[in-house]
């Protein structure tokens, strides 16, 4: 593999780690289902990509997709809190929405970014290949991103939100309102997944429609891969778990890609996430039995 | 100090499985109170508990606490108010939270939540000293998860938790019910120093006549939506299970069939 495709794999695995944190808040914290996600990541990138392609600010234009990413998330959490739709189906049916909205936003399948300014472009400090300075600003962002998150965690109003996820009926005795923390957790998650979504448009010259297909698949894949490496109820180490579990999971399908004696090509890429992360399933299992045999 | 007035429910109107719980069930609580809650199954215990709770909504009558209606407001609006341990261990905590956090959580109950820090040193200080109490070694564990700990271990804690902010009404669903005899000892014995030390109004709900006549001042006994006995002071004083058994004959004309009442 190409020194290349290594800061590639990095430089992917950290925007998708920006996505595995979105998909901790839903999936683990909060104990909800988040399709939307295949939704807000294209959003996100979407909106970025229209704005600056309009000549807004590429900084500003982050900011937009973001919240407007997160307002998306909010709308499934609202389907489910007012309307009281099943968490899953809410999910699945902004998730349908969106594809539409995304079409909108673009008026097109797709929006190019090629001589347009982006945040990278941007912060580029001079010296650096521009493939390596991508990841490594991304790095910044990941770990402000993810002790942001520990600290938010930790105070009240986190608190209570995890409450929720855990045991909403005694939350809701202690005087939380589960809907207000719901309807938070899905905007802030779906926030992060959006930000991805307009970092990744940006380095990786545009957005697309087809750009969220499988992103899902992608959080999950890093959450469940990050927590059979670092297993820990802690959230503090959950969030770690995750990033790691991302970029672990980029490299590997880089290898994977990589590897000519396997044949492998890009339209193998779910195959090989599917055994990628039963692999990461089983091994807590395998584990156990070891252990046990030795004991 | 809590007024329940001629509450009315039904569930499933108009249908095969039509039930009515709650048949103009009344209830008046002075502070300070200690009121044990019993009747056999389907006497509509659990329904009129949900129903202070905000749990469950009535078709009509109202519930006050300390004068102010509360019939119409969700359960996090009342909770400012209402003090509540359920009746299964796991449900009253949240497991993969520790038990300073589970702690906090309770402490803060009904209050505005900020972004301040959740788990204080100050806050801890306080957790140690009640968890001291229960004599169990868990103010050394404050950190652990507390799905680490045993139905009974989290049951206490769950009752200590219901103490750490003042309440106009605690409600015990049938606390002791998930544990072991000697457990359940413990819980109630532990129940009894804290409505005492805390002069805390309480309503227990309890599936034991034998211990709904040990602890509290009064005894109410429910059949089929609606108090049929109320039992306090001098009449309840040194009552024993059979005299119970008979006051309820009397007032219904009819025997009680119920084993786990008698039993219990």
């Amino acid at each position: 593999m190409s020194i290349y495709s290594m800061w590639g794999a990095l430089e992917i695995g950290l925007i998708f780690g920006l996505v595995a944190l979105g998909v901790l808040i839903s999936f683990r914290v909060l104990n909800f289902p988040d399709l939307t996600v295949d939704g807000s990541f294209p959003l996100g990138g979407a909106t970025a990509a229209i704005l600056i392609h309009h000549g807004m600010d590429p900084f500003m234009a982050t900011g937009a997709a973001t919240l407007a990413a997160g307002f998306a998330g909010m709308v499934t959490g609202w389907l489910n809190v007012r309307l009281k739709i099943m968490d899953l189906l809410a999910s699945i049916l902004m998730m349908i929405a969106l594809y539409s909205i995304n079409l909108r936003v673009m008026d097109a399948p797709n929006v190019p970014l090629i001589t347009d300014p982006t945040v990278f472009t941007v912060l580029q400090p001079p010296g650096i290949e521009d493939y390596v300075a991508r990841p490594l600003i991304l790095l910044a962002l990941v770990v402000v991103a993810k002790l942001l998150l520990d600290w938010f965690f930790a105070t009240q109003v986190g608190l209570a939100m995890r409450s929720t996820g855990s045991n909403p009926r005694m939350a809701r005795a202690q005087g939380i309102r589960t809907d207000n923390m719901v309807l938070l957790g899905m905007a802030i998650s779906n926030a992060l997944v959006g930000l991805g979504g307009a970092l990744f448009a940006q380095s990786q010259g545009g957005a697309d429609i087809s750009m969220g297909i499988g992103t899902i698949v992608i959080g999950l894949a890093a959450v469940i891969i990050g927590e059979s490496i670092l297993p820990s109820r802690r959230l503090m180490l959950a969030t770690l778990a995750v990033v790691i579990g991302a970029v672990l999971y980029r490299f590997f399908i880089a290898l994977a890609l990589n590897a000519d004696f396997v044949g492998l090509k890009a339209q193998d890429l779910n195959l090989v996430t599917a055994v990628l992360v039963t692999v990461a399933l089983v091994i807590p299992l395998a584990k156990q039995r070891l252990r046990k045999k030795r004991a | 100090m809590l007024s329940a007035q001629n509450l009315h429910l039904t569930f499933n109107p108009g249908t095969p499985i039509e039930t009515q719980a709650l048949r103009g069930m009344s209830l008046d609580i002075p502070a300070g109170q200690f009121v044990t809650v019993i009747g056999s199954n389907g006497a509509g215990k659990s329904t009129f508990l949900n129903a202070i709770s905000g749990e469950q909504g009535v078709d009509s009558g109202a519930v006050l606490i300390d004068g102010e209606d509360v019939t119409r407001q969700p359960v996090w609006d009342r909770a400012r108010k209402v003090a509540r341990v359920f009746q299964d261990p796991m449900a009253g905590t949240c497991e993969n939270l520790t038990i300073e956090e589970n702690m906090s959580l309770a402490l803060g109950r009904g209050q505005f939540r900020s972004l301040r820090q959740a788990v204080r040193e100050e806050m801890r200080v306080l957790f140690r000293e009640r968890l001291a109490m229960l004599g169990l070694g868990l103010e050394n564990r404050l950190t652990d998860r507390i799905g680490l700990l045993s139905g009974g271990q989290r049951q206490a804690v769950s009752l200590l938790m219901a103490a750490l902010r003042p309440s106009r009404i605690l409600l015990l669903d049938e606390h002791t019910a998930a544990l072991d005899p000697r457990t359940a000892q413990f819980v109630l014995d532990l129940t009894a120093r804290i409505v005492a030390e805390h002069g805390l109004t309480t309503m227990m709900v309890t599936h034991s006549m034998r211990q709904a006549l040990d602890v509290g001042d009064r005894t109410v006994m429910l059949h089929q939506g609606r108090v049929v006995l109320d039992v306090s002071g001098d009449t309840r004083r040194g009552l024993e299970v059979p005299d119970l058994l008979a006051m309820f004959e009397k007032v219904r004309g009819e025997e009680l069939a119920d084993d786990t009442l008698l039993l219990g």
